[in-house]
């Protein structure tokens, strides 16, 4: 059986599916990301997509279980550069991955991510900047 | 579809493949692309076509206890298609209306097995009878 590579970066977990994987794969993958969201303490997951051609309704119940799982582990999932016969198929089959955040690519995936983290980096620093604040900020305007 | 269809042409993509293990599935998908580029079917349809046979090879191994697959190329005096057989002598399907109810599963998955297939593919058969299997035919049309 052949296995997905895992990459961590920073604190995001990138999964390139480069293979047409059986379920027992997909699955295994399942296994593989949950594992290492806990180890890593990842805070992200992005799963590009860009070679699968398609995406049948168990890839997407896989697709939608990680998203989920995910979540409960305090890390959010994008599901990267889908292509438009898969999206078009993916509809008419009557699957919606619930739960699933998309972006085209992996670098929008990567600002998405970036975009959602900054709410959990102000609950950290907010409390770290209760004694200093910086009365500067938004006085930055030419005056004449 | 108008006309006599005419099945069986050379192709190199037709014959019958077996559906007894997980990886068989992954065969199955790869013969059925190449089936569907060979009778010039558009990028969408062969995605639409491979992903109902993804689907209903699914079906075949789990609730059918595994079986075959026969994949052949069509066409009739307008145009070509491609048609697969998906046949196993598993338990048959006691209430087959209820089995085509999007969202209606026997067993784990999602229920989207047979109905989705059926929405994917132009023309859509089922025979089944309870104790003897089932045999799924669905053909999709070049445009």
């Amino acid at each position: 059986m052949e296995r997905v590579p895992v990459l961590k970066i920073r604190d995001t977990l990138l999964v390139s599916i480069q293979v047409d994987m059986d379920d027992h794969t997909a699955l295994a993958l399942q296994d593989d990301l949950t594992e290492r969201i806990v180890d890593t303490g990842a805070h992200g997951v992005i799963i590009d997509i860009t070679a699968l051609d398609i995406v049948d309704s168990f890839i997407g119940r896989m697709l939608s279980t990680i998203a989920s799982v995910s979540r409960v582990l305090d890390a959010e999932t994008v599901v990267v550069g889908m292509r438009p016969a898969v999206a078009i198929t993916l509809v008419e089959l009557g699957l919606s991955l619930p739960g699933v955040r998309t972006a085209l690519n992996v670098e929008r995936g990567m600002d998405l991510l970036a975009r959602t983290a900054p709410a959990r980096a102000d609950a950290i620093f907010d409390e770290a900047d209760d004694d200093h604040h910086d009365d500067s900020v938004g006085d930055g305007v030419l005056t004449s | 579809m108008g006309g006599p269809t005419v099945t069986g042409r050379a192709d190199g993509a037709d014959g019958t493949l077996p559906i007894v293990r997980d990886d068989d599935v992954v065969r199955v998908r790869q013969a059925v692309r190449a089936a569907a580029v060979a009778v010039k079917l558009s990028l969408v349809d062969q995605t639409k076509l491979v992903t109902a046979a993804s689907e209903l090879a699914r079906n075949t191994l789990i609730y059918g206890g595994g079986g075959h697959v026969e994949i052949e190329s069509v066409s009739n005096e307008r145009r070509r298609g491609v048609r697969l057989v998906f046949i196993d002598e598993g338990p048959g399907i006691a209430d087959l209306d209820l089995a085509l109810t999007d969202g209606y599963t026997s067993g784990g998955g999602l229920g989207l097995g047979l109905s989705g297939a059926r929405r994917l593919t132009d023309e859509f058969d089922i025979a089944t009878t309870v104790g003897q299997g089932t045999r799924i035919s669905v053909t999709k049309w070049a445009r």
